[in-house]
């Protein structure tokens, strides 16, 4: 067993359960769920399908509530919180990208990175300011700012989203398979900018993920299997692993320290 | 996000002007049936407004309607005269009778026949289309409205002179006037009160309505009042005898229920089409307002944009369907006999209708909006 970092967790998972439906009905989609995830560090969540990847991911940024059990998340408990202050909570500490971008289609790149600080009750002008050089400076910089998504490639688009999730300076990154609509060089150059960009300024990113080309990337791989995280392996990012990003990478015990997936690491 | 909201509106250009041609069809179906029923309605108090010069119309307590003729004894005038207040009031025949042509040739009129002295009633200077009024007074004189010539005379141009006869008199048109549309489309002849009584049939009573003037000074509603109380007629200024035409025809038609079902069906159509095309459109943006929702837009803010969307579109249709029924009425006004009227009113209510179907659209689009769960972006495709 390996011990944590010293630092509070940005997310802190006790016994989490989600159910859907209710009766003959039901189904557990989450069945106990321990995990912590620490700022600084870019966390992966995988497993197989129906495992209840995305519903964590959903419960983790306050999309869903619980059933049961205790989330502490940036030192809040969006669970308890009345559904107004939770939207709230969202916005200013939340940032998401999505496996299909959802970008607004009629807003062009710049004008969907400012969406969340319109949210903020920006005003246009002001958030165009900062959407502007942020886009800049992920290289989707000139013609590419006024680009409708439906003009952009995927990676383009994943790019916009990406810098759309960070505009507001989010404590917490949430990604649901960024990388699984593109293609592995496109792929690869979103990882790297979700681990440079994303992990700046002490932020915890997660992503949900089937796409193993992607564990190079991470601090800590999550493994879930039927509703529970089963195994947490904390690995050291190298760049050697980073650039392994193909379709034959494989993260092995030597990569990885296993450890309890109860207790942090 | 009102900027989002309209760049979300106007991003898809096809849907964006379908729904907007909703609302404009609902606007113009509205309005323009409803101007035409207003119109319709203003052809039924168009003598009462084409019989200027006095202010108080005293009739039979039976009269419901300016063409429900029920005459009166002569002796009514000078009842009339005597009322206090009253300052002056002079007779008025008002009724059908039929026109025999040269040619054989049969035509119900309209005859007014005006006090012989004063000829109070006859149309204005400014309503003159040939002739001089004063020619009233020559032997057999009447007056025609032109759309009554072209009946008579159809092709023919305009001259003085032309004769026919009513109840075997002789009647040669001295002059012709331009008339307000009537109800019944028959030509409207003006005659000398004495003269008019020769062109009908002989009856016991012929005196169909007294006009009269208060004196200064004296209120036209409160002599109207002293006339009831001292004669047992009935008196009516002139806008309240518009408004008894009126609502009779109101009451006693079918024409408001006609009418009444196309706009309710201007409504309805307009509420299938705007209302599905402003829900759709709602429903395929769930992932757009469901991404907004997850990064953290309150649902005041989601229906806050639709409901900004929704006045947009409504505002625009409005403008859009009221001008086109203002512009078709102007062609129905001017190329056709058919009535058209647009007063305020029937553009405040039209756009009452297509705001209610614009919030209604709305109300429903958002409650889609308002059950949204946010993970439905973590959804894949």
């Amino acid at each position: 067993m390996t011990s944590g970092p010293s630092k509070t967790p940005a997310v802190s998972c006790r016994g989490v359960t989600k159910n859907y439906g209710t009766g003959n009905s039901e189904v557990m989609a989450l069945r106990g769920v321990d995990l912590d995830v620490y700022p600084g560090e870019l966390t992966l969540l995988v497993g197989p399908s129906g495992c209840g990847k995305t519903t964590l991911l959903s419960v983790l940024a306050g999309i869903l509530n619980p059933t049961a059990g205790e989330m502490i998340v940036l030192g809040s408990r969006p669970a308890e919180m009345p559904d107004h202050r939770k939207v709230k909570f969202r916005r200013q500490n939340i940032g998401f990208v999505f496996q299909q971008f959802n970008l607004l289609p009629s807003l062009s790149a710049a004008e969907n990175v400012s969406v969340p600080l319109l949210l903020a009750g920006w005003s246009h002008r002001k958030a165009m300011r900062v959407a502007v050089p942020l886009l800049e400076r992920m290289e989707m910089g000139g013609r590419l700012l006024k680009a409708l998504p439906a003009t952009m490639s995927g990676g383009q688009q994943q790019r916009v989203a990406i810098a759309r999730a960070l505009c507001n300076h989010p404590r917490l990154l949430v990604c649901d398979e960024p990388t699984s609509a593109l293609d592995g060089q496109t792929g690869r150059a979103i990882m790297e900018l979700l681990r440079g960009e994303a992990l700046e300024g002490d932020r915890a990113v997660i992503i949900v993920t089937h796409d193993n080309r992607t564990f190079g990337f991470a601090d800590r791989i999550a493994q879930m299997e039927d509703g529970r995280v089963v195994e947490v392996h904390r690995q050291q990012v190298t760049a050697a692993a980073a650039t392994g990003f193909h379709d034959t990478f494989q993260f092995t015990a030597a990569q990885s320290a296993a450890v309890s997936p109860n207790i942090s690491v | 996000m009102n900027w989002v909201a309209l760049k979300m509106l106007t991003g898809n250009k096809g849907k964006y002007i379908g729904i907007i041609l909703g609302v404009a069809f609902a606007a113009l179906l509205i309005s323009q049936q409803a101007s035409i029923f207003c119109g319709m309605m203003l052809l039924t108090t168009s003598q009462i407004k084409d019989i200027d010069g006095a202010d108080i119309w005293v009739m039979d307590p039976n009269v419901r309607f300016v063409d429900d003729v029920k005459p009166i004894s002569e002796n009514e005038l000078y009842r009339v005269r005597g009322v206090e207040g009253v300052g002056w009031a002079v007779r008025l025949y008002k009724g059908l009778t039929r026109a025999r042509m040269r040619t054989g040739k049969f035509q119900q009129v309209i005859l007014i026949g005006l006090d012989d002295a004063t000829l109070v009633g006859a149309p204005q200077p400014d309503k003159i289309v040939m002739g001089k009024i004063a020619d009233l007074r020559r032997p057999d004189a009447i007056f025609i409205d032109e759309d009554g010539y072209e009946l008579l005379w159809p092709g023919q141009p305009f001259e003085l002179g032309r004769t026919f006869e009513m109840n075997d008199h002789l009647a040669t048109v001295v002059g012709i006037f331009r008339a307000r549309r009537t109800f019944q489309t028959m030509p409207v002849i003006c005659a000398r009160y004495s003269q008019s009584t020769l062109f009908v049939p002989r009856q016991r009573k012929v005196l169909t309505f007294i006009l009269a003037q208060p004196s200064p000074g004296f209120d036209s509603a409160d002599v109207c009042k002293q006339i009831k109380a001292q004669t047992g007629l009935e008196a009516q200024t002139r806008a309240q005898f518009c408004w008894t035409t009126m609502r009779y025809y109101l009451r006693e038609t079918g024409i408001p229920a006609n009418f009444g079902i196309t706009v309710a069906l201007g409504f309805i159509i307009g509420m299938a089409i705007a209302g599905q095309t402003f829900y759709l459109f709602t429903v395929e943006n769930l992932k757009q307002f469901g991404t907004l929702k997850a990064m953290g837009a309150s649902n005041a803010t989601l229906i806050s944009m639709i409901v900004l969307q929704a006045v947009v579109v409504a505002s625009i249709g409005y403008c859009l369907g009221v001008g086109a029924a203002v512009g078709t009425g102007h062609l129905i006004d001017t190329q056709s006999k058919l009535a058209f009227y647009m007063p305020w009113q029937v553009m405040a209510v039209t756009g009452i209708a297509v705001m209610t179907i614009a919030m209604l659209s709305s109300v429903v689009s958002a409650r889609r909006v308002l059950v949204l769960e946010p993970a439905i972006v973590f959804q894949g495709s």
